[in-house]
């Protein structure tokens, strides 16, 4: 690989690599997680053959590229130019994409995306996507993550060149901060303030640090960037460094995203090779080298000053705040440690401007923010929109709104140390601001969506016992006053809530934001708070009633057969795993509730057309056992 | 039991690893990782031959080993199931997910199956969460099998 020493060589790069993609087809098959768990690995496999077949291979291109975000209909393959958009893409549709599209310009209609009875050829005019504003993931459909001219092809790596050849440390820092970059990975500080606290530091050792831990469950944002996007995460980074004035750079990336670490790491290896990054970048004095370290599963870790410890190779528990990273943080040294879409953002300020990226947003907050839009919503995937998009556009006109016609229930941001947003708040334009008032907040991007069947007393109980799992033990408010709440809500969701439970809930609460250490333990309650804030009557139905009106709390609820209904078929029955269910054939079956463990299989599988098997949650039906337990 | 010493990675290859990051004490966590992925478990004299070489008190070797939640420290089937429980699986249904691949392999969470097939374990998060609930066997992800589909993915390891 030709190394580059000076901005010319990588401008001539650009133009070649621009050229080389001119009025050639290509073939992008989405190979993000989401899409191989589809297995698109057979699909690649399948068209590498079949073009190879029809003679065709040297005439297109064909790219594996990161997240199109549209993961719930993967694999996806886009063909360029006429960006025609195929969705579940089979290895058996193959030939016939080979045949119709690439060798005579068809459409093949059936692979292509239906909705209100229209068909959409366009990946960008499929609702899912046109309601969307692409900054950071624009080229993730058209980029090999793997091949750095690609990146390269699409001004890739001009930002860095520009900034080392015509502007100061300094300048590129007042860029930033006229931008009003805010972080990504949840807290929202300003990018470019933390950036010029650790720059003036008295230590002439400094590091940049790139938070790829996303321990928030149910967000995928910083995986899909860093599998899609490797070199603008790193390219942001070098600029960063080149601005504070580090020398050397980190990317800590949790150990479940093999694949993000794999394309991180061959990224790195193609930009030394190319002379972005090591000694002397395009020639200039400028020298950085950066390391990948993996996570090793613990969400604290993902908490800066526990990161840093992390990378120490120690345990990753946080330290008290009032010493700032900026000024001591990792080996002792001054510490600038940003979110994956927060470093992915640089290289478009830099290119574009400080204006560009004000233009979109709203007032406190600018610029896009990159959503994992999951749970029961019709369309799952990420999507990236302005800051100031309410939830309603991004659940109904997004994602299709709730699946199979169910009624939307609640919206989960902020993951653990966020809260659930019901649906009179649905207008909410999305940002750092609103929904902290609403009692919830953006956090990294984790929107998980929720209908009538989830119960929002075990939602939190799910969220506080995940933090109960996750708490380093260090500080004593966050080790104990989590326990006791798991307590208290395994005690409701069983059945066996007391009068007072809610109002020591709230009293516990008070004590965590109160005294605990790290942002952990301070926002654990905040699960709880929101939903006794919005849904205080399901916690009332459990604890008063003995009911999960929801139907999800196992000890509250019970599975019957309808006499009626049922036809004897025995389907239930051949799938039980306890024998619970017994009768003749063609007779109706009953449930012995004593053997009974309520894992819901029989549900499942009575057939559609008979609808025997109900889930029912009422004091009548509750095994005694459980009633006087 | 000789045979299972055969399985773990010998003092050798642990020491490749070791020098694989110059021997460096901050490269703990790192090289625990690689023993983890290469044996699936930390065997005791693992542990030590790191604490000696890397010049750490075997005592932080354990420390770090039991807080990361990727280690673990009983030996493992041939096979890991991963039943993701974060809570985009959650709300589409991960317990009953577990639930379902517990009672067909007759093991809890954390658990290794008598024939030494496979082992169950639960994450919080694998970052496909538009398919959920999911689950991976070793680094195949299957989007929530029936108990039927299990059967017939189970069968095919060995
Ligand atoms: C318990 C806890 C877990 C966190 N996990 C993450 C994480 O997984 N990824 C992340 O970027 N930030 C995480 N943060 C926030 C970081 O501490 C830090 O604020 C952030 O990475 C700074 O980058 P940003 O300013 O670009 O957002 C976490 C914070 C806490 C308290
Ligand atoms: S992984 Fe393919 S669309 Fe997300
Ligand atoms: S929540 Fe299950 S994969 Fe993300």
């Amino acid at each position: 690989m030709e190394r580059f020493s000076s901005p010319r060589d990588l401008d001539q790069a650009r133009q070649s690599a621009a050229q080389s993609r001119q009025g050639r087809l290509t073939l992008s098959l989405c190979s993000g997680t989401g899409c191989l768990a589809n297995r698109s690995r057979p699909v690649y496999e399948a068209l590498i053959a079949e073009l190879d077949k029809a003679g065709a291979a040297d005439k297109v291109i064909v790219k594996r590229t990161g997240c199109h975000g549209f993961c719930e209909r993967g694999p996806i393959l886009v063909v360029y130019p006429q960006e025609i958009c195929y969705l579940s893409v089979q290895p058996d549709d193959v030939a016939e994409i080979v045949a119709k599209t690439v060798l005579k310009g068809e459409l093949v209609d059936r692979l292509l995306w239906k909705q209100a009875g229209k068909t959409f050829t366009r990946q960008s005019d499929i609702p899912f996507y046109s309601h969307q504003t692409r900054q950071v993931l624009a080229h993730n459909s058209l980029m090999d993550p793997a091949d750095i001219d690609d990146y390269i092809g699409y001004d890739g790596y001009a930002a860095l060149a520009d900034v080392l050849a015509n502007r100061t440390p300094q300048q590129v820092i007042d860029e930033i901060k006229r931008a009003d970059l805010r972080g990504r990975g949840g807290g929202g500080f300003p990018a470019g303030v933390k950036w010029e606290t650790t720059r003036n530091a008295a230590d002439p050792v400094k590091y940049v640090i790139v938070n790829g831990d996303e321990g928030d469950p149910g967000a995928y944002m910083d995986r899909s960037v860093l599998e899609g996007a490797p070199h603008s995460v790193l390219e942001g980074l070098i600029i960063g460094a080149y601005a504070i004035g580090a020398t050397a750079g980190f990317f800590y990336i949790r150990q479940e995203y093999p694949l993000a670490l794999t394309n991180t790491l061959k990224a790195i290896e193609q930009a030394e090779a190319r002379g972005l990054l090591g000694d002397n970048i395009l020639g200039s004095p400028f020298s950085f080298h950066v390391k990948v370290h993996q996570g090793a599963g613990a969400f604290v870790s993902g908490e800066s000053s526990a990161l840093v410890s992390a990378i120490e190779g120690r345990v990753g528990e946080p330290r008290l705040k009032y010493i700032r990273q900026s000024v001591s943080g990792l080996f002792g040294k001054p510490t600038c440690l940003n979110n994956v879409e927060t470093w992915a953002n640089v290289p478009l300020i830099i290119r574009n401007g400080a204006d560009w990226f004000r233009a979109t947003g709203t007032e406190g907050s600018k610029g896009t923010k990159i959503f994992s839009l999951v749970g029961q919503v019709e369309h799952t995937g990420l999507v990236e929109v302005p800051m100031g998009t309410t939830l309603r556009q991004i659940i109904y006109d997004i994602g299709g709104g709730i699946k199979s016609g169910r009624k939307f229930k609640a919206v989960q941001t902020g993951g653990p140390s966020g809260g659930c947003i019901p649906e009179a708040h649905l207008d909410t334009p999305v940002d750092f601001d609103a929904l902290t008032q609403l009692g919830s907040m953006m956090g990294s991007g984790g929107m998980i969506v929720m209908d009538e069947s989830s119960c929002m007393v075990d939602v939190a109980r799910y969220f506080v016992e995940f933090l109960k799992e996750e708490s380093c033990g260090k500080c004593l408010p966050c080790r104990e006053g989590i326990r006791e709440m798991v307590t208290i809500l395994n005690r409701i969701t069983q059945g066996q809530g007391r009068p007072g439970d809610i109002a020591f809930l709230e009293d516990i609460a008070v004590l965590l934001s109160e005294a605990a250490l790290c942002g952990l333990g301070t926002s654990a309650a905040n699960p709880v708070i929101s939903t006794l804030r919005y849904f205080r009557d399901e916690y009332e139905a459990h604890i008063h009633a003995k009911t999960c009106p929801a139907g999800v709390c196992k000890a509250l609820i019970a599975y019957t057969i309808d006499a009626e209904r049922c036809q004897g078929c025995g389907a239930c029955a051949k799938q039980c795993p306890t024998k619970a269910i017994t009768g003749e054939k063609k007779a109706a079956h009953r449930i012995d509730q004593k053997k009974c463990v309520k894992c819901g299989v029989c549900l499942d599988a009575c057939p559609k057309k008979y609808r025997a098997v109900a889930k029912v949650s009422s004091v009548s039906v509750v095994p005694e056992a459980v009633q006087t337990a | 039991m000789p045979e299972a010493t055969e399985e773990l990675c010998s003092l050798d290859r642990i020491d490749r690893i070791i020098d694989r990051y110059g021997g460096q004490r901050s490269a703990l966590i790192q090289v625990l990782l690689d023993i983890q992925k290469e044996d699936k478990w930390l065997a005791e004299e693992s542990l030590r031959h790191v604490a000696s070489r890397l010049n750490v008190p075997l005592p932080q070797v354990y420390q770090v080993a039991t807080f990361y939640k990727a280690f673990s420290l009983a030996r493992r089937g041939r096979h890991l199931i991963t039943v993701c429980m974060g809570t985009a699986c959650h709300v589409r249904g991960s317990p009953r997910l577990f639930d379902r691949v517990s009672q067909k392999l007759g093991v809890g969470p954390g658990k290794t199956t008598h024939d030494g097939r496979f082992s169950l374990l639960t994450v919080n998060c694998m970052g496909c969460c538009a398919l959920g609930p999911v689950l991976a066997i070793d680094e195949d992800y299957h989007s929530n099998p029936s108990a039927a589909d299990l059967g017939r993915i189970l069968s095919q390891y060995e």
